[in-house]
């Protein structure tokens, strides 16, 4: 026993080095989502509030630009109206339409803290579960997908960006509905790669790329990027596609938050289907 | 003990606020990010005990983490620097007149010998990082890259610190 001691005492450092070691590489091996969420209800306020604060005084030298986009979008927006539409028939009758309900509510929130340089990223919101923001809600700007959100606080939510090893997003070739998926391979922040898209389709390079909507969290339709490089990879039957995100996720500031009011039916209703 | 460590507490908070509020939100070429934070670890004096050099190391590290949701990544990679410090300090050279009372720096122990010692350790601390959170082979040639130049941009702004603070030598 005293030798073992001994023996500990010895190299002391090195064992005070290994269990230091251990303790961050456990951090990071064990961080799932759920403890993910208890270190962000830990650190909310503190960092959060550091945070927003930081955010209040640097959002200020983007005005201009973040006023530019809201207007793009209002301008948009504004032609979707049924106002700016030239009316061809000239009856009118009132239907009560059942047909369209409301699937998706959108919230703005605020983007307090971002990263683009690692391997997994992840963005900072400024509302979460008072505001009604819970997981698995899409997150996007005006100009492009930007993210979905993975862990929620009373004041704050964490969302895993686009650029991150774990996002797999489906997504489709406008010009061609073709069905493939979103993840990011590290390298540009700019960047994305497509994949699944069968080698035999023609492909051009500047094709849009928008959310398909079978993801359950992402609306139909919403811009994901434009296509850079179409290639196969040797023996796969595939194209590898690397697009250029629409949005700039190193500059963002305002996001909207997305909840699709439909999304539990949905997934019992493929969970039924599953389990059979 | 207070007048020994007080510069060092102060820069070691000091070293967090800017790591997280500015530094992280510099990306040179997109994927490029000083972690001018390790200065803390650097600047620590010659005759600091092993285990406050660890676990100061540890604190930092966990500090920035906090901050950036990257939850043990900086710790890992700070407690590696600060455990092969003495080593790399004793492969540098020691101090030829030691007198006790010198400190890493380029003032008291000359630019050369801080360049290598700097170089070496901010190596060692992004190779750490890089490998940490990568963590794939695959993409070796992505890692590499930008290992090297996020070694070098760190280590100019360390000896560039180091100059704007140096201790003036009468």
């Amino acid at each position: 026993m005293r030798y073992i001691l001994a023996f500990i005492w010895r190299y002391k450092y090195f064992f005070l080095f290994l269990a230091l070691e251990i303790a961050s590489i456990a951090l990071i091996i064990n961080k799932s989502y759920y403890q993910q969420s208890v270190i962000t209800n830990a650190t909310d306020g503190f960092t959060g509030g550091i945070y927003n604060t930081w955010s209040d005084i640097s959002s200020y030298f983007k005005l201009k630009k973040e006023n530019e986009r809201l207007a793009n979008e209002n301008a948009r927006l504004w032609q979707k109206l049924t106002d700016s539409q030239l009316t061809t028939d000239t009856a009118t009758r009132r239907v009560k339409d059942t047909l369209y309900g409301q699937q998706y509510t959108y919230t703005v929130a605020k983007v307090i803290s971002n990263s683009t340089t690692l391997r997994n990223n992840y963005i900072m919101l400024n509302k979460g579960r008072r505001h009604g923001i819970v997981r698995d809600m899409a997150v996007f700007n005006p100009n492009g997908i930007v993210g979905t959100v993975v862990s929620v606080s009373d004041n704050f939510s964490w969302v895993m960006s686009m650029l991150n090893q774990h996002t797999k997003l489906s997504a489709r070739i406008n010009r061609l509905n073709q069905m493939g998926t979103i993840v990011w391979n590290g390298g540009s922040p700019a960047i994305g790669t497509l994949l699944d898209i069968p080698a035999h389709v023609k492909i051009k390079k500047g094709d849009t790329i928008s959310t398909s909507g079978f993801s359950h969290i992402f609306p139909e339709g919403i811009m994901a990027g434009t296509v850079e490089k179409i290639y196969v990879e040797s023996g796969d039957h595939f194209y590898t596609i690397d697009f250029r995100f629409s949005a700039d996720l190193n500059s963002l500031q305002y996001v909207y938050v997305v909840k699709n009011l439909l999304r539990e039916e949905e997934i019992d209703l493929s969970k039924n289907v599953v389990n059979e | 003990m207070n007048s020994t460590y007080g510069k060092d507490i102060l820069r070691f908070f000091v070293l967090i606020a800017l790591q997280v509020l500015l530094l992280d939100h510099v990306n040179l070429g997109g994927y490029i990010n000083p972690s001018l934070y390790v200065f803390f670890i650097l600047l620590l004096p010659f005759e600091v005990p092993g285990w406050v050099l660890l676990i100061s190391a540890f604190l930092i590290g966990l500090g920035v983490d906090i901050f950036s949701n990257s939850t043990g990544l900086n710790a890992a990679a700070s407690v590696f620097m600060a455990y092969i410090r003495p080593w790399v300090v004793r492969r540098a050279g020691a101090p030829a007149d030691y007198e006790g009372n010198l400190k890493p720096g380029i003032a008291d122990m000359g630019f050369r010998w801080f360049l290598l010692y700097s170089l070496i350790l901010i190596f060692a601390h992004q190779l750490v990082l890089s490998l940490l959170d990568a963590f794939r082979f695959a993409e070796i040639g992505m890692i590499s890259i930008r290992l090297l130049l996020s070694t070098l941009f760190t280590l100019s702004l360390v000896i560039i610190a180091e100059y704007l603070f140096m201790r003036r030598r009468k």
